[in-house]
């Protein structure tokens, strides 16, 4: 980890879910609301904690559901807000997103995954990508997807996640794991009040003479209008995937081999890299940390360079989808992953990447 | 020419569009006179619920969010937390309140949360087309209870607001009617004290509203009123049920 200093001062160690929370307080949001789940609670604790001697609002609610809804009422009425929660929370919380999205309301919704499906285990997973990313809720829509590998990340994305939201009028999701939300490592936290605030005319705080009254609704019940709101929607999300894009590639330019991985499973395949080269398999690695929208231009490009490319997850294999989507058959896509909480070794990876390679040997003998 | 009644500010001019006789339009034109005559019209938020009010925000001139079924308490609760010192205020159905949302309704209330919950209860849920509430009364038919509302099945009608007093958030509930000149008198005064207690900070306002529903009871209006006056009222008996003690 690289150890930065700059004007926000010392880098200091904290826990992926404590670096979070400071992060929002710093971002000056008007108000969190949440309810306690493991691997995230820190997150609640500490803003329990820090908010009342700080600025700022934080409410346990009753239920993910009622967290989510007060959500949508304070960022209808132009607050800064956010919650967190893990796998089921997230769950509880996908009606709420719905509307949120097709209201057009800025919010920061973080996911600590957690293995499942089910109440499944606390150990952390990335089982929720499908969740997070084509959807989830009912109805057409997206969130925008940010998807942090260390510490330092959960803390600047927490402000890069509002940016984006407040930018686009969306709902943002930082989607990370049990296991960043719980490791130490050191961390700059971005300057407090650094980010401005935005206007929000839309937004529901008392109807002056001035003005019409603001309606913050997701009910267009004449189909037309509908229609024509969803349009708007699907040019929104065509802009945001043109403009928002964000990968990291390791390695890549004289990669034969690429990984395609994101958050933890990102940081093990860094290593594969490293001990792949070691034998001289040369093996790059692109890391997408925006997965809305998506790095499908970048991986497709990769693809008429490289043999093969790996998508590796912690999970029953989901964004493998989105790089087969990416690559169009130009080259085989695998894919390799643990399941349910348990995590994959950057040796694991390595044996799956030595045996494609065999098989693929013995294909051409 | 003198005018002595006219439409308020705090209405848009958009018609109503409930049945004819429906109880929701009075206590929409209540509230938003209340609104108006204290002056608050710039200084208060509604949340519109699921059901057949969901458009309150087409009629109410007043800046609304729309909620999702049975949600509208919590976001009530959003609302007034980030802006304390606007009024605000929730307006639901019987399903809405105490069916979907009966979690975030007691909790909320819990909270005491400094708003006004609007509850009209009209023993059916009018919307999706007559179906059982759970306000619904023993023996009631309605859509989904074809052969009357079966204690053994579904249990008794809730009495939500008799629950709610008994949570210390509570500050002030009370039951009222709007089916004579009367009753909108007493329920127009209800809504007052609401906004007055909301302003001084006490707590959770709770004003029910016993209202008809001629369409989902297969009622001419007139004939709802009756069943009102006969059925309705003797299992939810109007008046105060818990009132600020006094000092
Ligand atoms: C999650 C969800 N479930 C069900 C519905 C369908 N629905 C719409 S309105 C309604 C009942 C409304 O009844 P009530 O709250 O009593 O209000 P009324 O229409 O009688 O005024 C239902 C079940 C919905 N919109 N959302
Ligand atoms: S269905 Fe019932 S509650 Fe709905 S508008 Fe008609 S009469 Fe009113």
């Amino acid at each position: 980890m690289e150890e930065k200093k700059n004007k926000n001062g010392e880098a200091k160690l904290m826990k992926g879910n404590e670096a979070l929370a400071e992060a929002a307080i710093r971002a000056k949001i008007d108000a969190y609301f949440g309810y306690p789940i493991t691997p995230q609670s820190e997150v609640l604790e500490y803003l329990e904690r820090e908010i009342p001697k700080r600025s700022g609002l934080v409410l346990q609610a009753e239920s993910e559901i009622a967290s989510i809804n007060m959500i949508y009422g304070a960022a209808g009425a132009g607050a800064r807000v956010m919650t967190s929660s893990s796998g089921p929370g997230i769950s509880l919380m996908q009606e709420g997103l719905s509307y949120i999205a097709s209201a057009q309301l800025p919010c920061l919704v973080v996911n600590v995954v957690r293995g499942g499906p089910g109440l499944g285990t606390i150990q952390p997973s990335q089982g929720d990508y499908f969740q997070a990313v084509k959807g989830g809720g009912h109805g057409d829509y997206h969130l925008i997807v940010l998807a942090p590998a260390s510490v330092q990340e959960m803390a600047d994305f927490v402000f890069e996640g509002f940016r984006l939201a407040e930018k686009y009028r969306n709902p943002a999701m930082i989607l990370t794991d049990g296991a960043l939300g719980q490791m130490m490592e050191k961390v700059i936290q971005p300057e407090e009040g650094s980010l401005p605030k935005i206007k929000t005319p839309w937004a529901t705080t008392g109807k002056t003479k001035d003005r019409d009254h603001n309606i913050i609704t997701s009910l267009f019940i004449k189909p037309e209008e509908m229609e024509s709101v969803n349009h708007q929607l699907q040019e929104k999300y065509r802009k945001i995937e043109r403009d928002e894009v964000r990968f990291e590639e390791i390695k890549t330019n004289d990669a034969e081999i690429i990984l395609v991985a994101f958050g933890l499973s990102s940081r093990i395949c860094q290593k594969t890299v490293d001990l792949g080269r070691e034998k001289g398999i040369k093996i790059g690695l692109l890391r997408p940390i925006t997965l809305y929208p998506y790095p499908y231009k970048r991986l497709n490009e990769l693809a008429d360079q490289v043999d093969f490319m790996m998508s590796v997850e912690m999970n029953a294999g989901q964004m493998v989808e989105d790089v087969k989507l990416a690559v169009e058959g130009k080259v085989p896509v695998y894919f390799t992953g643990r399941m349910g909480g348990m995590i994959p070794s950057p040796d694991d990876v390595l044996h799956e990447i030595e045996s494609i390679i065999e098989k693929q040997n013995v294909l051409q003998d | 020419m003198e005018m002595v009644y006219c439409r308020p500010d705090t209405l848009t001019d958009t018609p109503f569009h409930y049945c004819p006789g429906c109880g929701h339009s009075v206590v929409h034109r209540v509230l938003m006179e209340v609104v108006e005559e204290l002056g608050i019209q710039d200084k208060t938020i509604g949340v519109a619920p699921v059901g057949c009010s969901v458009f309150a925000y087409h009629y109410m001139n007043v800046d609304m969010q729309e909620a999702a079924h049975g949600r509208a308490s919590a976001v009530a609760t959003g609302i007034k937390r980030v802006l304390p010192d606007r009024y605000v205020f929730s307006y639901q159905g019987d399903g809405d309140l105490a069916a979907i949302g009966t979690a975030e309704t007691i909790h909320t209330v819990n909270r005491g949360e400094n708003i006004l919950m609007v509850f009209i209860n009209n023993g059916i849920y009018g919307m999706t087309g007559g179906q059982m509430a759970p306000t619904s009364l023993l023996g009631q038919v309605t859509t989904t209870s074809p052969y009357g509302r079966d204690v053994k099945m579904v249990g008794h009608p809730i009495k939500i607001a008799d629950l709610l007093i008994h949570l210390p958030g509570a500050y002030y509930v009370t039951r009222q009617a709007v089916h004579n000149p009367n009753a909108v008198r007493k329920l127009k005064k209800a809504f007052e004290k609401s906004f007055q207690y909301q302003k001084e900070g006490k707590g959770t306002c709770f004003v029910e509203v016993v209202s008809n529903c001629p369409s989902g009871w297969r009622m001419t209006p007139v004939e709802s009123i009756k069943y009102l006056e006969e059925t309705m009222f003797p299992a939810y008996p109007l008046g105060d049920l818990k009132v600020p003690e006094k000092v």
